[in-house]
C-alpha cells in the first residue's frame, strides 16, 4: 500500500468494504421455497421440450439403406475385397422402397460404419495451411501428412495427408421407378458444406491467369486417388480442387466412427419431386469404390427430410421426456421429506 | 540463503581460531575474514535466471510439468499441442520468478541499507567516517549513544566510569531491559585518546564464528600481558548501545560471520494439513492417473489388435509399431491428455488464495491496536487454512493473557478497605477509563501515570491517620527497587518485580516517595519533607520465608521492623493483639482475591536498641559462618520477625490484556483447548488462571501437579485420572500405542469440567518418555491446563507431545523470547507485537497486538479461510476431474487414440481464464455467515478442527461427482449428436462442432456448480462468474474467426465452428439438458441432506436467514465476581537475592543522589521504570508449600546485573 499517512494512526488499515470483507452480498441458499418451486417449474419445462421436440421429430421421415452387401453390390463388395482389383470399377444397383412420401427437402447422404476417422494420428494428418492454398505447403506439406506427404518420386502430394487420401469415393445415381418408368431424381451437389469451409477454410491457390492444372502442377494426387485433385468434378470448373465441395465435406472428419455425410440434395424444380420424394419404388446405382472390408465397416444411404431441429434423433425429445418425469419425481419425493422433516425446520434446532 | 549457510561450513572447518591484531590490516588480510558487508539477497541479474529456475524446478510439480513438456516434443506421443503446457508453465514460473525478484529486491535494499550505515573508523591515526560494509576485522570503531553496533566488538573504552556501557538486546534476544558490557581496564585506560588508540596493537585469539550469542572465549595479549576475554566484553552486533557517551571497539567478527547472522538460521517451512493431505491425494491422483493411461493403454493395445491393424490402409503405422509397442505410445499421450487431473494451476491458485486472505487479516481494523499503532500481520502467506482448524492453544500468561501492568489497585487499612468507588446511593460502580480519578497534584513527585479513584484514602493521607502513614511509609522503605533522578522531581524506578515497583508508586503518589538510596540509607520525602532513614538490615526475599523485612532507624531514632509477605506467613507472626483487625483483613482479603487481585500483607514493629543491638551481634556472626550459614539467618530472621503489628493488606491488579476472558470463553465454546504455559510460578499462574476464566468455580476439580519425585507424579496423574473417570480400569496404557511411534491418542469423554495446574518440576518428569503419554492423557481430559515455571525448552515440549500424539493442530502464542521456541515448534506461532522485544513476532506467523484478536483470527479469518480454501479444493478437483474424464470415455470412441475431446485452446485456457477468476472470486470472497454471527456462533469452527470440509471422504465424493458429470457431459452430448444434422442438412456430428459442443457443456455444467457451490454472491464474483462465461464466447469466437485461421491455419483449424453450430438449438438444447442432469443430483442431495441432518453450517445460515438482520449484540457481560473463598493470597513475583545487592553496594555506582548539592549533577537514568518492561530471562521463583528448603533454586539476577570490577 506504499503510502505514508502522518499521525498516530499512520498504519491503521483503511476502511473498506472489500478489505474489511464487507462486501454487499446475496446469499442463496436451498430452501423449500425456492428448490421445490424450481423442480416443479424445470420438469413442466423438461416436458413441454419434450413433447415439442418428439412431434417435430416425428415429423420427419428417415430411410436408411445398408449397400454394402445389398442387391448387386455384394459383387462389388467381393471385388473390392482384393486389393490389387482396386482401379477396377464396378457398379452395383441397389433397390428400396418408400412408403410415404417424403415431403419437402430431402437430403441425401452416405453413412460409413465402423470408419475411424477420429483417430489421433488420422485427424492430424492433414496440412490446413496447403488447403487454405498457402504455396509453400503444396510444394512442401507438413509432416503431419506423412507418410501420405510426398509420393515415391518424392512429389508433394496436393491435398496430403491421410483423411485427404481417404476420401469416399463412392457415387450414386438415385432413380424413381415410376409407373411410367425409371425417372433420375435430380441431386444438387453443391452448397452441401459450411459456407465457412467453402469459403474461407478451403482456397486453391491463387491462380494469376493459371488453370487449375497448370496451378497444382508439380503435386500428385493422394495414393488412392483416382483423379487429381483439380479434376474432382468434371462438371463444374469452379468446384475442383481443394474447394470442392465432397472434398470439403470428406475433410470435416466426424466426431464418432459411425457417421454420414451429405451427398447431396433434392433437387425439387421438376415433377414429380416438387413436394419432395414421392412413396414408390427407387434404385440406387453405385459406383462402388470404396472398400471398407478392410476395417469391417459398413456403407449406407441416408433419405432424410429435416426440421428445424435437424434430422431424425429421437434422443433428445426422450431424453427431455425422461428427465421431467424424474424431476417430477424428485420434487415430488423432496415435497414428502420437507413437509414431515424440514417443515417446521426442527432440524434447524441447535 | 543455503550457499551463505555453506560459506560458513566452510569456513568453520577451516578456522579453529581467530587471530587478529588491532589495527593492522595488513596482518589479519590472508586469514581472509569476512568484511562487514552483509548479503541476505539470493541472486544478481546474472545469476537470477538459472538460479531461479533452477530452483522452481526443484519443486515436484514444476518438474511434473516440465516433464510433460518434454513427452509433448516427442512427436509420436504429443496428443497435445505444447503451448497447453507451456502456456501456464510459463506463466506460473514467471509470476513466481517476479515475485522471487521483487523479494530479492527488498532484500537487495535492506542489505544496502544497513551497508551503507556510517560508523566512524580508526584509520590512519584518523576518525573517519566510513560505510558498514568497509569495516574489516582489527578495525577500530567508535560508537556512540543509540548507535547501532555494528560488527561483534570488543569493547575497548567507554565514556562511563569503570568503562562500562550499556546496550539493548531486544533485535538479538527480545530482552528489553538494558545490559552492561565492561571492557578491560588497560584497553579502558586508553579512553578517547586517539593517538593512543591508533598505538594500541593488541592481539586477539578467540573463537571461531559461531551462534552462542551469550558466550565468548579469547585472550587479549597486549603489551606483554594476556587478558581474558569472556562475554562481558564483547558487543554484538544487532544491539544497541543505550545510556553511553560513546564507546571505542575492537572488530573481532564482521558481516555474516556475527553471531547475529550466524544466528538467522533457516526458519522451519511450516506446512498446513491440507497441504499435506494434498500431497497425498496428488499421490494418489498419479497413481489413478497411472491405472486410467493403462487401462486406455490396453484398450488401445486390443483395439490396435482388432480394429487399427485393419484400418492400417488408411493410416499406416509407422515402422515396426506394433500394437504393443503403440499401446506404451498411448500411454504416455494420456499421460498428456489427463495431466489435467494434477493442473498446475491448483498451485498457483492455492498460493493466491492463501496470499489473499493474509491480506484480509493485514487489512483487518478490527485486529488493529490503535493505541501502539499496530495492525495484525500475516507474516507467513501459507497457513492460512489451518488457522480454521486449531485444537490446542499453547499461550504465554506474561504479555500475553496479562499486559504485565501491576497497578496498586485497593488496599486494606487498618481494617479499612480503600479503591471502590461508591455512587451516592452506595452502590458500588464499575470502574472505567472516565471514572474520575483522584487528584495527587498536592505532590509535586508524584507520578502522572498512576491512577486512584477512591478519594478517601488521600483524604486519610492528608488527614494524617497514623495508620495510613505508616502503611505507606512502609511500601516507600521496604523493598529493594533502585530510584533514578535524572531531573528534580523525574523519579524513575528500577524494580526487580513489577509488584514492587507498583507498591513504591503508589507510596509516591501518596506522598511517601521513596527518593533514593545508598547502601545503608534510604532517603524518602514524606508528605513534602525529606527524610533520610537509616537502613539497618534487609531480611531479604525467599521462597520459603516469602516475606521481606528492613530495619531501619527513623531520623528520630526510633527503630521500627517493616515485613511485607504472603498473608499466611505473616499471619502466623502477628501480635495476639491483632487478631480482631486480623479477621476484618481476612475478609478484605478474600474479596481481593476474589477479584483475582494480587495480595500482600504488610505489619511493623518497633523494636527496641538493646535487643536489635544484640540481634545484629548475632546476625554479623551468622553471615560470616561457613556453614549452615542459611538456615542459622533464617532462625534469626524469625526470631526477630515475630510479634509484627498488622497494618494492613495491598491488592495489585495484575492487569490482564482487554477481553482475556471473554475471548477465552469464546474459544472454549468453539472447542478449542487452551493451555498456559508461563514462567510464573504456581499461585500467580494460578490466579491468573481464575481471573481469565480458564479455571472456573464452577470445575468439578483442579488438580495440582507438583510432586517431587517421577513415582509422585505419575500416582498424582493417575489419582486425577481416576477422580476425572471413576472406574476406569485401564490406569495402564495399551503397550501397542506406548511403543509404536506416532500414533493419535483419542480424545476421552469425562463427566464434569476439570482443570489441571502443573509445576515446572513435575513436568520435567511427565515429559519424559516413560511419562509422557500418562501427562498428556491426564491434561486432555481436563478442559484447561495450566504448566507454571516451564521453561522455554519445556513450552516446546508440551507443544510437540501434543502436537506428536493428538494429531491436532497447534496454536502457540507468546510475547518473549522464552516463547520463540514454542511459536517454532507448534503449526501456528502467533507472536503479540508491540511491547516486548521482537523476536517472539520475529519468529511467529502472525503477529498482533492484543491477545483478544486471536478470537478474530481464528473464529473469523481462519474458519474463513478453511472454509474457502475447502471449497476451492472440492470444486477445483471437481471441475478438472469433470474436464478430464471426458476423455477418458471419448477413448472408448476414438480407438483409443489419444484424441482430445476439446480444441487444444480451450485446454490451455480452461484452467486459467475460463474457470480461474470465478473460483478465485469465491475462494476470496465466499463467506457462509458473515463475521458477527461467526463470533456468536463458536461452534462453527469446530468442523474445522474435525476436517469436515475437506478430508478423502470429501475428496472421493468429488471425484464420484465428477465421474457423474464427466458421463451426462460426454454421453448426452454423443447421444443427441451422433446421427443428427444441422437444419440445413449440412454437418454438425463432425469432431470440431462435438468438440464445441462439449466444452460449452462443460464450461456451463461447471459455472452452475460453482455458483452451488458459492454462498456468498457480491458483485465481484457475479461478474466473475458471469465475465468468464461471456470470455469464454468472446474467446472462443475470436480463436474460431477468420482472421485468426488465416493468420495461422495450423494453429487455428477450428475455424467457423462457433458460427455454425452455435446457431443451432439443438446444441443449445443439449447444453440445457446437461446442465439440468448435472445439476440435479447435487441440488437434491443437497436439499435433503439440509432438511435431515443439517450442518452446523447450514442451521447457522438458517438462523441468519431467519434473523434477516445481524444478530443483537451479545449481552454485555458483567465483570464476573467470584464470591468463593479461594484465596490467591500470597502472589508476589520476587527473586531472591536482591536484597544483597542493595546492601553490598556493588550496585551503587554512584553515590546516593544528595539533596543538598542541588541538582546539577544530574543522574544518568538506565532505563526509564516502565512497567511494561519485563526481563525476558527473568524467572521468578516460587515454590509449593511443601517444597523442601534445599530444593529452592537460585534465581538469575538479570535485571540488576552485579559489577564486580577488579580495581574496586
Amino acid at each position: 500500500m506504499g503510502k505514508v499517512k502522518p499521525g498516530p494512526l499512520a498504519r491503521r488499515p483503511d476502511n473498506s468494504a472489500f478489505q474489511q470483507q464487507r462486501l454487499p452480498a446475496w446469499s442463496p441458499m436451498l430452501t423449500a421455497n425456492t428448490v421445490l418451486p424450481f423442480f416443479y417449474f424445470m420438469a413442466l419445462i423438461c416436458m413441454l421440450l419434450g413433447v415439442w421436440l418428439l412431434l417435430t421429430v416425428q415429423s420427419t421421415e428417415e430411410l436408411k439403406l445398408d449397400y454394402t452387401e445389398a442387391g448387386t453390390c455384394n459383387l462389388c463388395f467381393e471385388k473390392r475385397k482384393n486389393v490389387s482389383n482396386a482401379a477396377q470399377p464396378c457398379i452395383c444397383t441397389a433397390v428400396f422402397n418408400i412408403k410415404k412420401a417424403f415431403k419437402g427437402d430431402v437430403f441425401f447422404y452416405y453413412g460409413l460404419i465402423n470408419f475411424h476417422q477420429n483417430l489421433r494420428r488420422y485427424m492430424d494428418s492433414r496440412d490446413d495451411a496447403q488447403m487454405v492454398g498457402r504455396k509453400n505447403n503444396l510444394k512442401s506439406p507438413s509432416s503431419y501428412c506423412m507418410p501420405f506427404d510426398k509420393d515415391k518420386n518424392g512429389v508433394p502430394i496436393a491435398p496430403c495427408g491421410a483423411v485427404a487420401n481417404s476420401i469416399f469415393n463412392d457415387s450414386f445415381t438415385l432413380s424413381y421407378m415410376s409407373s411410367s418408368g425409371s425417372v433420375h431424381v435430380p441431386l444438387l451437389r453443391k452448397g452441401i458444406s459450411w459456407y465457412t469451409d467453402k469459403n474461407i477454410k478451403y482456397r486453391n491457390p491463387s491462380t494469376e491467369n493459371m488453370t487449375l492444372p497448370q496451378v497444382f502442377e508439380g503435386t500428385a494426387p493422394p495414393l488412392y486417388w483416382q483423379k487429381p485433385v483439380y479434376d474432382l468434378d468434371p462438371l463444374d470448373k469452379n468446384n475442383n480442387g481443394f474447394i470442392n465441395d465432397d472434398l470439403i465435406v470428406w475433410m470435416r472428419e466426424a466426431a464418432f466412427p459411425s457417421f454420414k455425410k451429405l451427398y447431396g440434395v433434392l433437387h425439387r424444380a421438376n415433377k414429380p419431386f416438387i413436394n419432395g420424394l414421392p412413396a414408390g419404388n427407387y434404385s440406387v446405382e453405385i459406383s462402388y469404390n470404396f472398400p471398407v472390408q478392410y476395417f469391417r465397416g459398413r456403407k449406407e444411404v441416408v433419405l432424410t427430410t429435416l426440421t428445424w431441429f435437424g434430422g431424425q434423433n429421437h434422443f433428445l425429445p426422450i431424453a427431455y421426456l425422461v428427465t421431467s418425469c424424474l424431476i417430477l419425481l424428485i420434487a415430488i419425493l423432496l415435497t414428502v421429506f420437507w413437509f414431515k422433516f424440514g417443515k417446521n425446520g426442527q432440524n434447524m434446532e441447535e | 540463503m543455503s550457499f551463505f549457510g555453506m560459506d560458513c561450513v566452510k569456513k568453520k572447518e577451516q578456522e579453529l581460531e581467530r587471530k587478529l591484531r588491532a589495527n593492522d590490516r595488513e596482518y589479519n588480510l590472508p586469514f581472509k575474514y569476512a568484511t562487514n558487508a552483509i548479503k541476505t539477497s539470493k541472486y544478481n541479474p546474472f545469476t537470477f535466471l538459472p538460479l531461479n529456475l533452477f530452483e522452481q524446478f526443484q519443486r515436484i510439480a514444476n518438474a511434473y510439468f516440465l516433464f510433460l513438456l518434454v513427452l509433448q516434443v516427442i512427436p509420436q506421443i504429443s496428443s497435445l499441442s505444447w503451448f497447453t503446457t507451456v502456456v501456464p508453465l510459463v506463466l506460473v514460473l514467471t509470476v513466481t520468478a517476479a515475485k522471487d525478484a521483487t523479494d530479492d529486491i527488498n532484500r537487495h535494499r535492506s542489505d544496502n541499507q544497513v551497508n551503507n550505515r556510517k560508523v566512524k573508523v580508526l584509520i590512519d591515526r584518523k576518525l573517519r567516517s566510513e560505510k558498514w560494509l568497509d569495516v574489516q576485522v582489527g578495525d577500530i570503531i567508535k560508537l556512540e549513544n543509540n548507535q547501532f553496533v555494528t560488527a561483534d566488538l570488543m569493547l575497548l573504552s567507554s565514556s562511563e566510569p569503570l568503562n562500562l556501557v550499556y546496550i539493548e538486546t531486544a533485535e538479538l534476544d527480545g530482552e528489553t531491559n538494558l545490559k552492561v558490557r565492561q571492557a578491560l581496564t588497560v584497553t579502558g585506560d586508553l579512553g578517547e585518546d586517539i593517538e593512543k588508540l591508533a598505538d594500541f596493537d593488541g592481539e586477539v585469539r578467540c573463537e571461531p564464528p559461531n551462534n552462542r550469542l551469550d558466550r565468548f572465549t579469547g585472550t587479549l595479549t597486549y603489551a606483554g600481558q594476556k587478558y581474558s576475554l569472556d562475554n562481558e566484553k564483547i558487543l554484538l552486533r544487532g544491539t544497541t548501545l543505550r545510556n553511553t557517551g560513546w564507546c571505542f571497539g575492537l572488530v573481532l567478527f564482521g558481516g555474516p560471520e556475527t553471531k547475529l547472522m550466524q544466528n538467522c538460521g533457516k526458519s522451519t517451512f511450516k506446512r498446513t494439513r491440507i497441504d499435506r493431505l494434498m500431497n497425498v491425494l496428488v499421490l494418489c491422483i498419479f497413481g489413478f492417473l497411472a491405472f486410467m493411461c493403462t487401462i486406455l493403454a490396453i484398450g488401445n493395445c486390443f483395439w490396435e489388435l482388432n480394429e487399427g491393424s485393419q484400418f492400417t490402409v488408411f493410416l499406416p503405422r509407422q515402422d515396426g509399431n506394433d500394437a504393443g509397442f503403440s499401446a506404451f505410445l498411448t500411454f504416455w499421450s494420456y499421460v498428456i491428455i489427463l495431466n489435467t487431473v494434477v493442473p498446475i494451476s491448483l498451485y498457483v491458485s492455492v498460493e493466491i488464495i492463501r496470499l489473499g486472505n493474509s491480506f484480509y487479516i493485514d487489512w483487518d481494523r478490527k485486529m488493529y491496536y490503535s493505541r501502539s499503532d499496530t495492525p495484525a500481520e500475516a507474516r507467513t502467506t501459507t497457513l492460512n487454512e489451518e488457522l480454521g482448524q486449531i485444537k490446542y492453544i499453547f499461550s504465554d500468561k506474561t504479555g500475553t493473557l496479562t499486559q504485565n501492568i501491576m497497578t496498586f489497585n485497593k488496599c486494606s487499612i487498618n481494617g479499612k478497605s480503600y479503591g471502590d468507588v461508591y455512587d451516592c446511593t452506595g452502590q458500588r460502580l464499575e470502574i472505567t477509563e472516565h471514572t474520575e480519578r483522584v487528584d495527587f497534584s498536592f505532590n509535586k513527585l508524584a507520578d502522572p501515570r498512576f491512577r486512584f479513584h477512591d478519594h478517601s484514602l488521600v483524604e486519610a493521607v492528608k488527614l494524617e491517620n497514623p495508620e495510613v502513614h505508616t502503611f505507606f511509609r512502609l511500601l516507600a522503605l521496604c523493598h529493594t527497587v533502585m530510584a533514578e533522578e535524572k531531573k528534580e522531581g523525574e523519579l524513575s524506578y528500577q524494580a526487580q518485580s513489577p509488584d514492587e515497583g507498583a507498591l513504591v508508586t503508589a507510596a509516591r503518589n501518596f506522598g511517601f516517595v521513596f527518593r533514593s538510596r545508598t547502601p545503608d540509607s534510604v532517603s524518602i520525602v514524606e508528605m513534602g519533607q525529606q527524610r533520610s532513614y537509616e537502613l539497618l538490615a534487609i531480611l531479604d526475599f525467599n521462597n520459603v520465608r516469602k516475606r521481606m523485612s528492613v530495619i531501619v532507624r527513623s531520623p528520630e531514632g526510633k527503630l521500627s521492623l517493616y515485613c511485607k509477605g504472603a498473608d499466611t506467613i505473616i499471619y502466623e507472626r502477628l501480635h495476639q493483639s491483632c487478631s480482631k483487625l486480623m479477621d476484618v483483613t481476612t475478609e478484605q482479603l478474600n474479596e481481593f482475591a476474589g477479584e483475582g487481585l494480587r495480595t500482600l500483607v504488610l505489619a511493623y514493629k518497633d523494636l527496641d536498641e538493646g535487643y536489635f543491638n544484640e540481634w545484629k551481634q548475632r546476625h554479623h556472626e551468622a553471615s560470616t559462618l561457613l556453614d549452615d550459614r542459611e538456615s542459622k539467618l533464617d532462625e534469626l530472621y524469625e526470631e526477630i520477625e515475630k510479634d509484627l503489628l498488622l497494618l494492613g493488606a495491598s491488592a495489585i491488579e495484575d492487569k490482564l490484556q482487554d477481553g482475556v476472558p471473554q475471548t477465552i470463553e469464546q474459544l472454549s465454546k468453539a472447542d478449542i483447548k487452551i493451555w498456559v504455559l508461563t514462567g510464573d510460578k504456581q499461585e500467580t499462574a494460578e490466579n491468573i488462571g481464575y481471573s481469565c476464566n480458564l479455571l472456573q468455580e464452577e470445575m468439578n476439580d483442579v488438580f495440582i501437579i507438583s510432586a517431587n519425585s517421577p513415582e509422585d507424579v505419575r500416582q498424582e496423574l493417575r489419582d486425577a485420572r481416576t477422580s476425572m473417570k471413576p472406574g476406569e480400569d485401564s490406569v495402564f496404557l495399551p503397550e501397542s500405542i506406548l511403543g509404536k511411534g506416532v500414533k493419535v491418542m483419542a480424545d476421552e469423554a469425562v463427566n464434569g469440567e476439570y482443570g489441571l495446574v502443573i509445576n515446572g518440576h513435575s513436568l520435567a518428569y511427565a515429559l519424559e518418555r516413560s511419562m509422557e503419554l500418562e501427562f498428556l492423557r491426564t491434561a486432555c481430559m481436563c478442559k484447561a491446563v495450566i504448566c507454571c515455571r516451564v521453561t522455554p525448552l519445556q513450552k516446546a515440549q508440551v507443544v510437540e507431545l501434543v502436537k506428536k500424539y493428538k494429531g491436532a493442530v497447534t496454536l502457540a502464542i507468546g510475547d518473549g523470547a522464552n516463547d520463540v521456541s514454542m511459536i517454532k515448534a507448534a503449526h501456528i506461532g502467533v507472536g503479540i507485537s508491540g511491547q516486548e522485544g521482537m523476536q517472539a513476532v520475529l519468529s511467529s506467523d502472525y503477529s498482533f497486538a492484543q491477545f483478544r484478536f486471536l478470537q478474530r483470527l481464528l473464529l473469523v479469518h481462519g474458519r474463513w479461510s478453511y472454509l474457502r480454501m475447502c471449497k476451492f479444493l472440492r470444486y477445483f478437483f471437481y471441475k478438472n476431474f469433470t474436464f478430464t474424464f471426458v476423455h477418458f470415455w471419448f477413448a472408448f470412441f476414438c480407438g483409443f487414440s489419444a484424441q482430445t475431446v476439446y480444441d487444444q485452446w480451450f485446454i490451455t485456457l480452461y484452467n486459467l481464464v475460463y474457470t480461474a477468476l470465478p473460483v478465485l472470486g469465491m475462494s476470496l470472497f465466499d463467506q457462509d455467515v458473515n463475521d458477527v454471527w461467526s463470533f456468536q456462533q463458536p461452534q462453527l469452527y469446530v468442523p474445522g478442527q474435525l476436517n469436515l470440509y475437506f478430508s478423502k471422504k470429501a475428496f472421493f465424493k468429488c471425484a464420484l461427482h465428477s465421474c457423474y458429470s464427466s458421463m451426462v457431459l460426454f454421453f448426452i452430448p454423443y447421444a443427441a449428436m451422433h446421427d443428427t444434422v444441422r437444419g440445413d442438412g449440412k454437418d454438425v456430428a463432425d469432431y470440431q462442432s462435438f468438440a464445441l459442443l462439449t466444452q460449452t457443456c462443460l464450461l456451463f455444467a461447471v459455472t452452475i456448480q460453482l455458483g452451488l457451490e458459492m454462498s456468498y454472491w457480491t458483485a465481484v464474483n457475479t461478474f466473475f462468474v458471469l465475465g468468464s462465461l461471456v470470455m469464454y464466447f468472446a474467446v472462443t469466437f475470436t480463436m474460431y474467426s477468420n482472421s485468426m485461421f488465416l493468420m495461422s491455419p495450423s494453429a487455428f483449424p477450428f475455424i467457423g465452428t462457433a458460427r455454425n453450430s452455435l446457431n443451432q438449438p439443438n446444441i443449445w438444447l443439449t447444453i440445457l439438458l446437461t446442465s439440468i442432469l448435472c445439476v440435479l443430483p447435487v441440488v437434491t442431495y443437497r436439499f435433503l441432506f439440509i432438511q435431515l441432518c443439517p450442518t452446523i453450517n447450514d442451521k447457522m445460515m438458517f438462523k441468519v436467514r431467519q434473523a434477516k438482520a445481524s444478530p443483537a449484540p451479545p449481552p454485555r457481560r458483567t465483570r464476573i465476581r467470584r464470591t468463593s473463598s479461594r484465596r490467591s493470597g500470597y502472589a508476589f513475583s520476587h527473586a531472591q537475592g536482591y536484597g544483597d545487592l542493595v546492601t553490598s553496594g556493588r550496585f551503587l555506582r554512584r553515590p546516593a543522589f544528595s539533596r543538598s548539592s542541588g541538582l546539577i549533577n544530574a543522574g544518568r537514568t538506565t532505563t526509564g521504570f516502565s512497567p511494561m518492561g519485563r526481563s525476558a530471562g527473568y524467572s521468578p521463583t516460587g515454590r509449593p508449600q511443601n517444597a523442601k528448603v534445599s530444593d529452592v533454586e537460585v534465581t538469575s539476577l538479570q535485571m540488576y546485573r552485579t559489577i564486580t570490577d577488579p580495581s574496586l
